[in-house]
């Protein structure tokens, strides 16, 4: 008899439970399904030495971040400063300049400083589209067998930095 | 004279309404056949824009949406069949730029889920109408 009356009660907090998770949930947010997946190969040209290409290929047996981001794009320059800030830990940040004028984005790494060790030129923003990109600023974690092991999605955050990426980069690198 | 103005710039807001109404992709490097476009619309009536994401591909005026047409125009030029070109947008985009989500072990609840709703419906119905009818069966047996 008493069932009756706590089955309603248990439904409705369930209920409740799952609607305010979606409240946190951020819908534009795309998972990834390249996760855990190899990162896929590419060979482009250096930004700023056009003679010299990159490729994910000569970072085997690193773990090493990929930023993808443009002149632009407002959400990068909100980012840039974080970026720099992140040379102090001594993380290798690589950039991946989608869709970008080349004079552009050098003009920009010279007025807000440069946090990359190389940047690979995607003109045309087919790299971009290998690794699912859909806005600008999206950052990947690769790990030394080249396997993308996070994906942060829109500009990194003093929290992410601290709560998701720093943790992985450690536990990757041990 | 601002009524014949007003009636000028309807005019114009009208015609130019229809005229980006039907798909956009007027700056797109449109291929020289009609069955690849015809076999492009199809599929991206289908298929999401990342960016704007309650439109269609086709409809979509992002820079990446018109890449993407690009993208599944080369596809097809080169032979790929359409569950070919699906398959390279979900291994980058995930199941999300489909439409019409699959059937795999994550949307299992999405698909099977109202006909579990309507199972738990209708035995809890049928346990009510048993109980009521046994319920009235014991009044009418009162003195």
């Amino acid at each position: 008899m008493k069932l009756k009356f706590i089955l309603p009660l248990v439904l409705f907090f369930v209920l409740v439970a799952f609607l305010g998770k979606g409240l946190f949930l951020d819908p534009r947010e795309v998972p990834s399904p390249l996760i855990g997946k190899p990162a896929p190969a590419f060979e482009a040209p250096v930004l700023g030495d056009p003679s010299k290409t990159f490729s994910p290929a000569d970072m085997k047996g690193k773990v090493w971040l990929l930023n993808t981001w443009a002149s632009w794009c407002v959400a990068c320059r909100e980012e840039h400063p974080l970026l720099i800030e992140m040379l102090a830990h001594d993380i290798p940040l690589y950039g991946l300049g989608y869709k970008d004028v080349e004079k552009d984005a050098l003009d920009l790494l010279d007025k807000m400083g440069n946090p990359y060790i190389i940047t690979a030129n995607d003109a045309d923003g087919t790299i971009g589209i290998d690794y699912g990109v859909y806005g600008v600023p999206e950052t990947y974690i690769i790990d030394k067998a080249g396997i993308i092991r996070y994906k942060q999605i829109g500009p990194i955050t003093p929290e992410s930095l601290r709560d998701k990426i720093l943790p992985l980069l450690k536990a990757l690198n041990a | 004279m601002i009524m014949m103005r007003n009636i000028v710039i309807g005019l114009v807001l009208f015609i130019s309404a229809f005229s980006f109404t039907a798909t956009s992709f007027a700056q797109d490097r449109v291929s020289e056949s009609p069955a690849v476009e015809a076999r492009l619309k199809k599929l991206s009536i289908e298929l999401r824009c990342l960016v704007c994401q309650n439109s269609t591909l086709a409809d979509s005026d992002a820079p990446l949406a018109q890449d993407l047409r690009n993208e599944i125009r080369k596809l097809i030029e080169t032979g790929n069949s359409d569950e070919e070109v699906v398959a390279y947008l979900v291994a980058r985009y995930g199941d999300f730029v489909t439409f019409r989500p699959p059937v795999n072990t994550s949307t299992a609840l999405l698909w099977f889920g109202p006909f579990l709703m309507l199972i738990i419906g209708l035995i809890t119905l049928v346990v009510v109408l048993k109980k009521r009818a046994k319920l009235l069966g014991a009044e009418e047996t009162l003195p």
